[in-house]
């Protein structure tokens, strides 16, 4: 053995004897004036406050805690679909995030910030990469997304493990929480939470209308395997069979296609006298230029969702007709009560920012989750002896887990057990005119909200 | 060590294994599709029948004018996975391998066609003067997808003739993803549409009193076999042609005789361009919408379609695009429904794939391929 050698061995030797007497606690210190470090320990001498002048604050610490150090930023990222067809859906939600973050200010002085806007390109490998992304960051202190169900399921269960929030704006599917009759859904992870409404209320909305206000008895759906557009069909066929009306048919297609004709000319063998697809761009496309040239199809309602509630979507002329469903977007004169902003204020700012109007009305959403999230960090942390933020992770899920009554731009916001804090009020709304579909997205003709 | 004999006796028996399980999975497939299509016939003369009501209970049967839909649409997409997959067999006859990039240069066509109509929209030209501007459309259309696919030839392919076959095949993929990136960066990565087509087109019309056929299917039907006559009579009637076939035969041989071995091989790749921009209009009129991945799946469809055929083979190609297509339309609802299987539309390209493998097994070379020599297969 050369000396080299001996001498690499007898250095590995003492690293191995400094790691075993070292000290059990995580701890990772950076100084604040890059704005990049941060110190994350095993909460519990944190809560215990040894270092002094610990505020009231949410939390036991069995989460771990997340220091920023003074001239640092807290840390929060925006997870929603920001490139593709579904941006229409997933930009106007990131925007708002950004909007919130500011309109918001600072929590005990220091200043927060969501960094660059993360992609979850309304997949599950998107959802999953980004959210790797996410944790690997131990400054980041909650997600704000993602903007599709899809996407979530692969994300919530990465940002739950890492003991952080993800509080999203755009997800509707009943998996990622629970049933409304308390069982938890397939998908359900703990720290997830969503101001979006569940799917159960917006199928139960669409078969309502359907049955109700149309007459129609006879439906048919068709979904893309993905767990939103699975989820809201089904939500649409257990609801609309339970009033009574004959679901003649259940298809699916697969992401990509471009033909319908083959499973419209599945679905229309029963000549249904509605079909709901609440799917995205562009499969959505393809099913409302073919359909009515499918024999058994002709005369059939056209429904969707909010998926395709987007101004992409609404402008094409053979959309004109259909009934979509989606989040009740009158927010009227609400005001968060955070920020003290009005719907008029955001979307103004928004409009000015952007140069224009948001084009899917989940923006409301974004920001009330947003500005949830902010008022959570800000509860569960406090600044201690050396200056530092100190953010209880285990005290932001408290106060989402406990939060009732918050003035949100979509109204009255209250958390359930398994995340579900939406307003949950569902509209149908009639769109007569690609020319102007935005009075189409203000045309309401039916409306739901559970009792 | 064993003997020559003994090693000759394993073989043979591996062989022989070999073509027991051939012979099976060909009997398992041809069952399944006679059963299926039995069950399909028996639910259509009464959806309620003995078998019917134990394995599909929901089976309500087709009208006549929903399985016309079906064979129309069939065809129409055949048609297009044809006109692709030209390219792909005349570039494999000339140069022995698989160009995967080709499905880009059809996206190209299809992006081409999109930024060209929706400018002639603007001017007001599309509504006023349809047809000339479609035939303007088509013209830049081919152009560029034809000058794509000439480009890539020299960058790409033409310093690697000579190599192993494995190389240019590679190379071709990475081509391919180069296209797509080109186009995200150049267009963005969101779909986009083409201009509303006007009624004539967009309407269903009655064809020998018995057909309804939309104006668009029809057009993509009349334009693929216009399209299949003229390359015909190019390659079998005039001097590029015999070129062409004499380079496919053998290049060396070719080169002695005085034929310009490197400017076919262009013009090969040049012709495959064309009818693959053409096929590009052809999805963006019928579906009227593109993204910078149409050509993916088509692409390999089309390739699908000319080993089907019979790769090499053009007739083999355009017959196999159709057999395809056909089959991916038709078949799910007329051999898979009838067994109880929930969302059969959704196995529609597992069901083009498993026509890919149903066809190798039943004759290896294609439906209108040949046998190669030991040497072609190197």
């Amino acid at each position: 053995m050369g000396p080299l050698r001996k001498l690499l061995l007898l250095l590995a030797v003492l690293a191995l004897f400094a790691a075993a007497c070292g000290d059990d606690d995580e701890t990772t210190t950076t100084t604040g004036d890059d704005g990049d470090d941060m110190a994350e320990t095993d909460g519990d001498d944190m809560a215990d406050g040894d270092d002094g002048e610990m505020m009231d604050h949410l939390g036991d610490g069995s989460l771990g805690t997340i220091v920023v150090e003074p001239g640092a930023e807290v840390q929060v990222r925006s997870l929603n679909a920001l490139t593709g067809d579904v941006a229409l859906f997933g930009l106007p939600i990131h925007r708002s995030i950004e909007i919130a973050v500011d309109d918001y200010g600072d929590i005990h002085g220091f200043p927060v910030t969501s960094g660059e806007g993360l992609d979850d390109l309304c997949s599950s490998d998107g959802g999953q990469a980004a959210a790797q992304t996410i944790v690997a960051d131990e400054q980041i202190v909650g997600v704000v997304g993602t903007s599709c169900s899809g996407a979530a399921v692969a994300a919530a269960p990465l940002i739950s493990e890492a003991g952080i929030v993800m509080i999203s704006g755009g997800n509707t599917s009943p998996a990622l929480t629970s049933d409304l009759a308390g069982t938890a859904g397939e998908n359900y992870n703990e720290g997830y939470y969503r101001t979006a409404h569940n799917d159960l209320y917006q199928g139960r909305a669409m078969a309502l209308f359907v049955f109700n206000e149309l007459g129609l008895t006879t439906a048919a759906a068709i979904h893309d395997g993905d767990p939103y557009t699975q989820g809201l069909a089904q939500a649409f066929v257990d609801a609309y069979e339970e009033i009574g009306g004959e679901i003649t048919g259940f298809a699916g297609i697969a992401k990509g296609d471009t033909d319908m004709v083959p499973v419209l000319t599945e679905v229309a063998a029963a000549s249904p006298q509605a079909l709901f697809f609440p799917i995205f761009q562009p499969e959505g496309n393809f099913i409302a230029a073919q359909a009515p040239g499918v024999a058994g199809l002709e005369d059939t309602q056209l429904l969707a969702a909010d998926g395709l509630l987007v101004d992409g979507y609404l402008e094409l002329e053979e959309t004109e007709g259909m009934y979509f469903s989606g989040p009740d977007a009158r927010f009227g004169d609400n005001v968060n009560q955070s920020t003290g902003k009005t719907a008029d204020d955001v979307s103004g700012t928004y409009e000015s920012l952007y140069g224009e109007a948001p084009t899917s009305p989940f923006w409301g959403h974004g920001y009330d989750a947003t500005a949830m999230l902010l008022d959570a960090i800000s509860a569960a942390s406090y600044v201690d002896g050396d200056g530092n933020l100190v953010i209880d992770k285990a005290g932001v899920r408290e106060f989402l887990d406990n939060l009732t009554g918050y003035n949100g731009l979509i109204g009255l916001i209250n958390c359930d057990d398994f995340g579900d804090c939406g307003s949950q009020k569902v509209t149908i709304v009639h769109h007569l005119d690609s020319d102007d579909f935005r009075a189409s997205m203000e045309n309401v003709v039916f409306e739901y909200a559970p009792s | 060590m064993p003997s020559p004999e003994t090693a000759e006796n394993t073989k043979l028996t591996r062989r022989l294994g070999v073509d027991t399980f051939l012979f099976f999975m060909r009997v398992v497939m041809s069952t399944f599709v006679i059963l299926g299509l039995l069950m399909f016939i028996g639910q259509q003369i009464d959806p309620d029948n003995f078998i019917a009501s134990r394995i599909n209970p929901d089976a309500t049967g087709l009208t006549a004018a929903q399985f016309e839909g079906l064979v129309i649409s069939g065809l129409s997409q055949g048609a297009m996975y044809g006109l692709i997959a030209l390219g792909y067999s005349m570039v494999y006859g000339v140069l022995g391998f698989i160009n995967f990039a080709h499905g880009e240069v059809f996206m190209v066509g299809a992006m081409t066609g999109m930024i060209t109509s929706n400018k002639l929209d603007e001017s007001g030209a599309w509504e006023s003067n349809f047809a000339l501007s479609l035939l303007f459309v088509l013209v830049i259309a081919i152009i560029c997808s034809t000058l794509t696919a000439v480009i890539m030839e020299r960058v790409a392919y033409r310093p690697l003739r000579g190599s192993p076959r494995l190389i240019p095949l590679i190379t071709s993929i990475g081509v391919s993803f180069f296209i797509q990136n080109v186009s995200v960066v150049l267009l963005g990565p969101g779909a986009k549409s083409y201009p509303t087509l006007p009624d004539w087109l967009a309407q269903k019309h009655e064809l020998f009193g018995f057909i309804t056929i939309e104006g668009t299917r029809l057009m993509v039907l009349v334009v693929a076999a216009v399209s299949m006559v003229a390359l015909w009579y190019l390659v079998e009637r005039t001097k590029i042609g015999k070129a062409m076939r004499a380079v496919a035969e053998d290049k060396e041989i070719a080169s002695l005789m005085g034929i310009n071995v490197n400017r076919t091989i262009v013009t090969t790749f040049a012709v495959g361009g064309a009818m693959a921009g053409v096929a590009g209009i052809l999805w963006g009129l019928l579906f009227r919408s593109v993204v910078h991945t149409t050509g993916f799946l088509p692409g390999i469809k089309a390739f699908s379609a000319a080993v089907v055929g019979g790769i090499g083979n053009m007739g083999g190609a355009m017959a196999g695009g159709i057999t395809l297509g056909s089959a991916e339309s038709v078949a799910p609802l007329i051999l898979l429904e009838p067994w109880g299987i929930n969302g059969v539309s959704q196995l529609k390209d597992a069901v083009a794939f498993l026509v890919l493998i149903f066809v190798l097994l039943v004759k290896p070379t294609g439906l209108f391929g040949e046998r190669l020599s030991t040497e072609d297969r190197a």
